[in-house]
């Protein structure tokens, strides 16, 4: 079974696009939206109604912190992240909210399961940026394999029951295997808003009968998404930010 | 767990006979008609309570054989999951255990040069595949007919893989007698450990001798931090210096002064004497010294092993081979031949240069050098060849020259390219002429035959000429 992961969409148009244009090619046989389809980004109405599209046909989404932010109440955010927010809702309508505010927290299907930040109290929106944060999240469930995203950097952790988990950055386009021995907290690159200074769109591909997963970038037209955060008076860092991918 | 019989089956291979094995896993050779070649099958012993690192080298070696191909190691054929029924099924390779040689050790230099050869080769095509193995030793090392084929990858580092079995211990791991000093102190990453190794074997196939014994303890492991071992020749002086050299400098503790490319260690070793060797060999009573100064001088053990060469100095080929052609004196092609091969060089500070050129014989077996007037011409032309590249201002030990005698220059190039796990070739090419298209040029069969990259060199045609009519 193959399964594309996507997280941190951030109403990114052609960031979505051009992922998905390169997940259709690879026809996997599971799509999931794995959280935060809104803020930062020019484009929520586009992102979040596709989003609904591929839900009706069978993807799973997931509710981010952004995603709630915008359904409920911004709370805790950075100035320009809640500046988002703000401009955010006042672009969409009540199906949007609507949509927004049904998404689960977290979700499991066999032995995957998936939540936006972490499984350790997913309401909490808690980063895994250390080994403790991925110690913590790996005991909050049984699941094979656990995928996050939130941090909008890629990473593995390996963990063997009784030893502390090991951090692995995996390369881009590069598969990295999957243990047999072990668990695994896989942590997907964001499709509309990459930090690990590739400003690339990136997306997770799980191949369990290769046991690999693969973090795909897909170069896309940030330029235009840029041009278009400047002209719609959002915060010109979040446009400045998709070129240099931080 | 599962204790297996002659004639059990695991996944369609058919276990046939048992083989003897160290402590890790069985061994057995086995049939399978899905696969047509001599097939062994790997189990590792998993007892409850028993070691975990047994399974995690085992993990290691699954993940990084599947992912290697050649002729240096053995084919992989498949693998069970290591949760239920763990195995890794690859070729079984007919060869001589080098284990066997180190056992008839002291062995002719020619012959130590031949097998390190061998050996350096396969870990060029490792290397190369970014994999390094960290457990070199003559029990892993099979020399077969097709060459040396290295075995055993369950403490091996794959460059894009996570280390899963590093990040689990942080006690050294490898072989006492050939392990790196920096694999001592907790490096797996870096190729230069793997030249350590082989200097350590080509040590012992030299002189019978193990160089550092085989120390049970982590502080005994630390000395060869310290410690050099005996010179080779101060065991036997008929082992020549070049080849001394050659060992000494594989077995460099301080990484900027080892080998760097097994492709070097394999071009020096057929190339005895384009070997640089010290005037002057240090004393023992300096070394000794040396080694009680550094015991107290440096606190920091990291700084000993030096770094390794990163990752940015290899993005270049490590082998430059310039051909260049002689016949008529240093002509404008040649100047940019040389243009081009600084230009190679230039993309990685520890590449390495070859100057060939070919010195043109009408019949095969009757060489001019033979002859007092034939050697004058060889010895002229490896003049002419210094001079080519004396501009390019590098030191000894990055540079070696060539004077090739052979009916087909094409030929005689692609043969040392290969021969010597050359990275990059440049050669120049002559303005297009209706008998050079008629014959082939060296340069068009340069490319089409070579097994790396060709910088293909030709002087700008001047416009005005070019519009001549033919």
């Amino acid at each position: 079974m193959r399964v594309a992961i996507l997280s941190d969409i951030h109403a990114n148009r052609e960031a979505f696009d051009a992922v998905l244009e390169a997940v259709g090619k690879q026809a996997p046989d599971q799509l999931v939206l794995l959280g935060d389809l809104v803020g930062y980004g020019p484009d929520p109405v586009y992102v979040v109604e596709k989003a609904a599209d591929l839900v009706e046909g069978g993807a799973f989404c997931i509710k981010g912190n952004h995603d709630e932010a915008v359904a409920v109440s911004p709370n805790g955010m950075t100035e320009n992240a809640r500046t988002a927010i703000e401009w955010t809702r006042e672009r969409l309508a009540a199906k949007h909210f609507d949509f927004l505010a049904r998404l689960p927290l977290s979700l499991r299907s066999e032995d995957r399961l998936y939540v936006h930040a972490s499984a350790e109290r997913p309401e909490k929106w808690l980063y895994i940026r250390d080994m403790d944060a991925a110690e913590r999240c790996l005991s909050a469930s049984d699941a094979r394999f656990i995928f996050c995203g939130h941090t909008h950097i890629p990473a593995i952790y390996y963990a063997l029951p009784g030893s502390r988990p090991i951090h692995f950055s995996p390369l881009d386009n590069v598969a990295a295997p999957l243990s047999a021995l072990r668990r695994h907290l896989i942590v997907v690159g964001a499709v509309g808003q990459p930090r690990d200074r590739n400003p690339a769109a990136c997306f997770a591909l799980l191949d369990t009968s290769r046991h690999e997963v693969t973090m795909v970038r897909v170069p896309y037209d940030y330029e235009e998404t840029a041009r278009k955060v400047q002209a719609s008076g959002l915060p010109t860092w979040l446009g400045m930010r998709l070129k240099i991918g931080r | 767990m599962e204790r297996y019989e002659t004639g059990a089956s695991i996944d369609g291979f058919e276990l046939v006979e048992r083989l003897p094995s160290g402590g890790m896993a069985s061994l057995w050779r086995a049939k399978n008609p899905k696969f047509d070649f001599p097939l062994l099958l790997k189990i590792p012993f998993l007892d409850p309570g028993g070691d975990v690192s047994v399974i995690l080298g085992f993990e290691a070696e699954e993940l990084i054989l599947k992912r290697l191909s050649g002729a240096h190691v053995p084919r992989y054929a498949a693998s069970g999951n290591l949760a239920t029924v763990p195995y890794i099924a690859m070729e079984f390779v007919t060869g001589i255990g080098l284990a066997e040689m180190t056992g008839r050790a002291p062995l002719p230099p020619d012959e130590v040069a031949r097998i390190g050869g061998e050996i350096a080769k396969a870990l060029a095509a490792l290397h190369r595949q970014k994999v390094v193995h960290l457990d070199l030793k003559p029990e892993n090392i099979i020399l077969a007919e097709r060459g040396a084929v290295l075995l055993d990858f369950g403490l091996a580092r794959h460059a894009e893989l996570p280390d899963l079995l590093g990040e689990e211990s942080s006690v050294p791991m490898g072989t006492a007698a050939y392990i790196s000093p920096e694999q001592v102190l907790g490096e797996r990453s870096d190729p230069a450990s793997d030249l350590f190794a082989l200097g350590c074997i080509l040590y012992q196939l030299a002189t019978g001798e193990e160089p550092f014994g085989r120390p049970a303890t982590f502080a005994g492991m630390k000395r060869r931090l310290y410690h050099a071992p005996k010179p080779p020749r101060d065991f036997d002086k008929a082992i020549p210096r070049w080849l001394e050299a050659i060992i000494l400098r594989c077995m460099e503790v301080d990484r900027s002064r080892r080998y760097g490319e097994a492709a070097h260690v394999l071009s020096d070793l057929r190339n005895p004497d384009q070997v640089v060797v010290a005037l002057k060999r240090v004393p023992a009573n300096k070394r000794a010294w040396d080694g009680i100064r550094n015991l107290f001088r440096r606190t920091d053990e990291k700084s000993l092993v030096g770094k390794p060469a990163g990752s940015a100095a290899r993005a270049g080929p490590p082998i430059v081979l310039a051909a260049v052609d002689l016949a008529n004196g240093s002509d404008a092609l040649a100047g940019e031949v040389l243009n081009e091969t600084a230009r190679v060089l230039a993309a990685r500070e520890d590449s390495w240069l070859a100057c060939v050129t070919v010195l043109k014989t009408e019949i095969v077996g009757n060489t001019p050098s033979v002859d007092e007037s034939g050697r004058l011409v060889y010895l002229q032309r490896l003049v002419a060849l210094k001079d080519w590249a004396r501009s390019l201002h590098l030191p000894e030990d990055r540079i070696s020259y060539h004077v090739l005698e052979a009916v087909s220059p094409a030929d005689a190039i692609l043969n040392y390219a290969e021969h010597n796990d050359v990275g990059h070739i440049v050669v120049g090419a002559r303005s297009s002429s209706a008998i050079r298209r008629h014959l082939g040029s060296v340069s068009t069969k340069v490319v089409a035959r070579a097994l790396c990259s060709v910088s293909v060199v030709r002087l700008k045609v001047i416009e005005e000429q070019r519009q001549l009519p033919p």
